[in-house]
């Protein structure tokens, strides 16, 4: 028997009137948390996904698209340019003078949900990707693939597949040329992980196929990656670009900015909504603990008859705020990560990344230092109030 | 020993001081303190356990003048030194029979004894209920709880306040037999507050208000 335990006891002897602070409570660092948990490992794969590019340039249409599209594999991709009137551009001046390397990127097959990137090798080099097993591709119809696409779709090397149609997986099949597994790559935790890479030319001979016959005029990409020499190319070639060719440049980061700028509004939203609900959890706890008091002052009393000094009582008090604070705590933690848990597929379908419910945040740990100073100041006027039991007046008021 | 020497308090919506008779009781003494409602002898027995601070005189228990104390001091003093027993026993709801005993050994800090608290309460005919939530317990079960309780820490001094005035007959006996038996063997002052006749021929050291 001590302090403690005996602030445990009270607070279980009669857990219904603490129930509703405790899921208060419980509910708005739930929100917090998960509010935290989704927005920081979004922002953190959009950081990531970036890997230093400077530039996107694809067809014309939304910036945002394309940035969403070529980058993060999220949206569908915009259209595609001419290869030629690309490198027209990068024979140009502005184009020999700033841009320092080009990636392309060619979409719009997939193979089960996951997309087929035609590409160069410079693109795995980019997210740093090392080979699990097998080799980088090289010839037409022979891909690498990421280790979610292996992990998910058990894919092996010597598997052959074919792409279908379109992004979202419900196409029609190419069911002239099969592919052929020739690498499975590690986790990089970055977007490739849940792509199959190709060559372009794979790309270009899967529509050739269809009937319409590439040659060097009417090469296409969907997008390219850009990286510049300076930060004067990253102002300069835009303006350049979108001026005078039928394509669009635009910046990952200004775009991703501006996403944040549009979700952001809806995350302080619910922010402010989760503190208003912690705020009225505190005060349902001060409300508790107060009224709970009243019926317990003559046991307040009878301990300083057994000799707790007021002090003592002032602590029972505050404990009884601290736990039902780490209490409420856990528990809104619990429920945060349990619906990260739940939400892990669906979210790692919609934005094509692995996200993860067992990631614990620093913030998280400032979460429960506000709710321990919470508990602490529900706790302190009615702490105060056990302290300054009467014991002479209340033994004799309260037969 | 108990004494008191020229005691009287002053309630601050009152303008007499109750002053109160001098009271001599020696170790192992039980004594009863007998006065109708209103005589003020709630008052003395809260004076006599530190509950209040008399306005003038001397509280003496062994050789401590308890009026002198620091507040924090006449607590740790008061839960060691001093057993009461309420009118109406009370205890922490929240607690077990054992756990409260547990508590007041706690709250001196004391070693907390099980095996201490089962034997007393055994010899209260209370063993039964060691884990009983207090709730469950008859009024005369409950006034016996308060009895041990009280007798936990080996007081000096056994203070009690009408302790079988809400019991029938059967039950005062008891309660009474059980006061006297625990009090002796501890050698410890008893010293009962009660307006209750049935008492009365029980003791012959009495202090009439």
């Amino acid at each position: 028997m001590n302090i403690l335990s005996l602030s445990w006891k009270n607070i279980i002897n009669k857990p219904l009137s603490m129930l509703l602070s405790l899921l208060l409570l419980a509910l708005g660092t739930g929100l917090i948390s998960i509010l935290l948990l989704v927005t920081t490992q979004i922002e953190d794969k959009f950081e990531k996904n970036q890997a230093g590019v400077d530039l996107i340039i694809g067809a014309k249409g939304s910036p945002l698209q394309l940035v969403l599209s070529s980058m993060y594999h999220i949206d569908n991709p915009t259209g595609n340019i001419n290869l030629n009137e690309f490198e027209a551009m990068m024979g140009t001046h502005l184009g020999r003078r700033y841009i320092k390397q080009a990636i392309p990127i060619s979409s719009g097959d997939s193979h089960k949900g996951h997309r087929i990137i035609g590409t160069t090798q410079a693109y795995p080099t980019l997210y740093k990707a090392e080979l699990a097993e097998g080799k980088i591709w090289e010839n037409k119809f022979e891909v690498t693939i990421g280790s979610v696409v292996a992990e998910r779709l058990e894919m092996k090397i010597g598997d052959t597949f074919f792409s279908a149609h379109g992004v979202g997986g419900e196409g029609d099949m190419h069911e002239d040329k099969p592919m052929t597994v020739v690498g499975i790559m590690k986790p990089t935790g970055s977007v490739i992980d849940q792509l199959l890479l190709t060559g372009v030319e794979t790309v270009w001979s899967v529509h050739e196929e269809e009937g319409v016959p590439v040659d060097s005029a009417n090469r296409e990409v969907t997008a390219m990656l850009i990286f510049c020499r300076n930060k004067f190319g990253v102002l300069t070639i835009p303006n350049f670009v979108n001026k005078q060719t039928k394509m669009m440049a635009a910046s990952p980061a200004m775009e991703t900015a501006r996403l944040y700028e549009l979700t952001g509004n809806g995350v302080d939203v619910l922010r402010i909504l989760a503190i208003i609900i912690i705020v009225v959890s505190g005060l349902s706890i001060f409300i508790s603990l107060f009224s709970s008091l009243k019926e317990r002052q003559y046991e307040l009393a009878l301990m300083r008859v057994m000799g707790a000094t007021p002090l003592r009582l002032f602590v029972l008090v505050i404990l009884e705020g601290l736990i039902l604070a780490i209490l409420g705590y856990l528990i809104g933690i619990g429920l945060s990560h349990l619906a990260m848990y739940l939400l892990e597929t669906s979210l790692e379908e919609s934005y094509q990344y692995d996200f993860s419910s067992s990631l614990f945040l620093n913030e998280e740990w400032y979460l429960l230092a506000g709710a321990l100073v919470l508990g602490f100041i529900a706790a302190l006027i009615p702490a105060i109030r056990a302290s300054r039991t009467d014991i002479s007046t209340t033994l004799t008021s309260n037969r | 020993m108990l004494i008191t020497n020229n005691l009287s308090f002053t309630y601050q919506s009152a303008n007499a001081a109750m002053t109160f008779p001098d009271i001599n009781c020696q170790s192992g003494e039980h004594w009863l303190l007998l006065g109708q409602s209103g005589s003020g002898k709630t008052t003395l027995l809260h004076l006599l356990g530190g509950l209040l601070r008399p306005k003038n005189g001397v509280v003496r228990i062994g050789n401590t003048e308890i009026q002198n104390l620091k507040p924090a001091a006449l607590d740790k003093f008061r839960g060691k030194n001093i057993g009461i027993i309420f009118q109406k026993p009370h205890f922490v709801t929240a607690l077990t029979v054992e756990e409260n005993m547990q508590l007041a050994q706690y709250l001196v800090n004391e070693k907390q004894d099980k095996n201490r608290i089962k034997s007393l309460l055994e010899s209260l005919n209370m063993g039964h209920k060691l884990h009983a939530k207090t709730s469950e317990l008859s009024e005369g079960e409950k006034q016996r709880v308060s009895i041990a309780r009280a007798l936990i820490n080996r007081p000096e001094v056994i203070l009690a306040d009408e302790p079988t005035s809400a019991l029938d007959d059967k039950n005062c006996e008891e309660v009474l037999k059980l006061l006297e038996t625990q009090a002796k063997e501890q050698n410890a002052i008893l010293l009962i507050v009660t307006h209750d006749n049935r008492l009365k021929d029980h003791f012959k050291n009495q202090i009439n208000l």
